[in-house]
């Protein structure tokens, strides 16, 4: 049953140093910043981060893993021109990378939340990506055997929640929210409203609250102002 | 055709080679230009795999929602009919098959229709893939945008890719401004050319070239 926390900090207390985070958002839409601000402040370390990309310019993931507390990350596009902490963390040797294909990084955290044990996926067949992985050839067509991404917890920004922790999106802010909400031991959501049970009608609903842990809610205004 | 054709005639030629009715998503750079050239009677739907259908032109202005972007992260607007859908939907409905074409840039084509679009393979650089394996997996045809020859010469569509792969055996047609070629099971054939001829085209490159079908 979801927990209401009344701010951020509540939300993330509790975050295990070496825990497996996965981060929601693809750019700015969908990204958690308050509640990245929030695992920042609370201090844990060693993380090991799961999201698309490896942070953008002086904000979010880009200071923690400034900060040196993600040790490992798993993205499909961490090079970007403002990755800047990222690209020197890695250049000095003191952030491990795990490259995933975009969609291969979708489907892994799927089947975690699914309870899939591993799928063989197209993608990346004969490529360097692939080396060192299972392969098969099925019905004429190569695959490579691809593993679940579990996380110990899931930050993930949704657009408003229920009491019972149902949430429904906004446009592509989507993305990799309800996968991830799915997938971790923990989810926590920020939304930017919460209703009455019953005012969500149940055939919109996008993430049903069984995935969902702790709901912050997070003024739309605050949110926008981080995010720009 | 008496010229080479410029980087907004081939979007043009692109976009008018598309079939009525598809589903394509536009890769990010050149092909993202083959949009403008989309015409209505088409009813083309555009895809972006970071979770939408229905993705109509970039965002101007009071347009610009920071929730609506597509996969180059750039603001855009939905026409309607659009749908969202999150990440793992959005690469399902791509890696099974239910998109009709992926238009794609390229630093290198097989003539088996390998294609090598992601790292130059230089040992120093950061290596992001972000969806380009996924792309080049997933659409019924991929079609691949891209100079014909690298700016020392050398041919780009080629025996064997040099560069590191994205996808293997998976470019069906490769749009240059010198000519378009089809990668058929015969082999690449030269559908027309552009300010050349086949014969000259033969001479620059170390690959069969057939010749158009009647």
């Amino acid at each position: 049953m979801a927990k209401f926390a009344a701010t951020a900090q509540d939300a993330v207390a509790g975050i295990q140093d070496g825990a497996t985070v996965l981060i929601g958002g693809f750019g700015n839409a969908g990204q958690p910043m308050e509640l990245i601000d929030a695992l920042m402040d609370c201090g844990a370390t060693d993380l090991t981060v799961v999201n698309n990309n490896a942070g953008q310019a002086d904000a979010g993931l880009a200071l923690l893993i400034k900060e040196r507390r993600v040790k490992k990350i798993i993205c499909s596009f961490p090079r970007q021109s403002d990755s800047w902490h990222f690209d020197t963390a890695y250049r000095a040797g003191e952030i491990e990378l795990e490259l995933v294909p975009q969609g291969n990084l979708a489907e892994r955290i799927r089947a975690a939340g699914a309870g899939i044990g591993g799928f063989f996926t197209p993608t990346g067949y004969g490529t360097m990506l692939a080396e060192g992985k299972e392969t098969r050839v099925i019905d004429g067509k190569g695959y490579v055997l691809e593993s679940p991404i579990y996380g110990d917890v899931a930050l993930v920004k949704a657009l408003t929640a229920d009491k019972k922790g149902n949430l429904v999106y906004r446009k592509t802010a989507r993305n990799f929210g309800p996968i991830m909400a799915a997938a971790a031991k923990k989810s926590i959501v920020q939304v930017s409203g919460i209703v009455e049970t019953g005012q969500l009608d149940p055939e919109v609903i996008v993430t049903p609250g069984i995935y969902v842990d702790t709901v912050v809610e997070i003024a739309p205004q605050a949110a926008e102002g981080e995010a720009h | 055709m008496s010229e080479k054709l410029s980087r907004e005639d081939l979007a043009r030629l692109v976009a008018k080679d598309i079939q009525p009715g598809s589903f394509v998503n536009l890769g990010i750079g050149q092909p993202t230009s083959v949009s403008n050239y989309l015409t209505a009677e088409q009813d083309i739907t555009l895809h972006t795999e970071n979770g939408m259908l229905g993705m109509g032109p970039e965002a101007h202005g009071d347009e610009i929602d920071q929730d609506l972007i597509n996969a180059g992260k750039v603001p855009v607007t939905e026409v309607p009919g659009a749908s969202y859908f999150h990440h793992a939907d959005s690469f399902a409905m791509m890696r099974g098959g239910h998109l009709d074409v992926c238009v794609l840039g390229a630093f290198q084509v097989s003539a088996s229709g390998d294609l090598a679009n992601w790292h130059t393979g230089a040992p120093d650089a950061i290596p992001a893939v972000g969806g380009a394996m996924d792309l080049a997996t997933g659409a019924k045809d991929v079609y691949v945008m891209m100079s014909l020859f690298a700016k020392d010469g050398t041919p780009k569509l080629v025996q064997e890719c040099s560069y590191p792969l994205t996808g293997v055996g998976c470019v069906t047609r490769v749009y240059t401004n010198d000519a378009v070629f089809l990668l058929t099971p015969d082999g690449v054939r030269v559908r027309e050319t552009f300010g050349t001829t086949l014969e000259e085209l033969q001479s620059k490159m170390d690959i069969k070239l057939l010749p158009p079908t009647e």
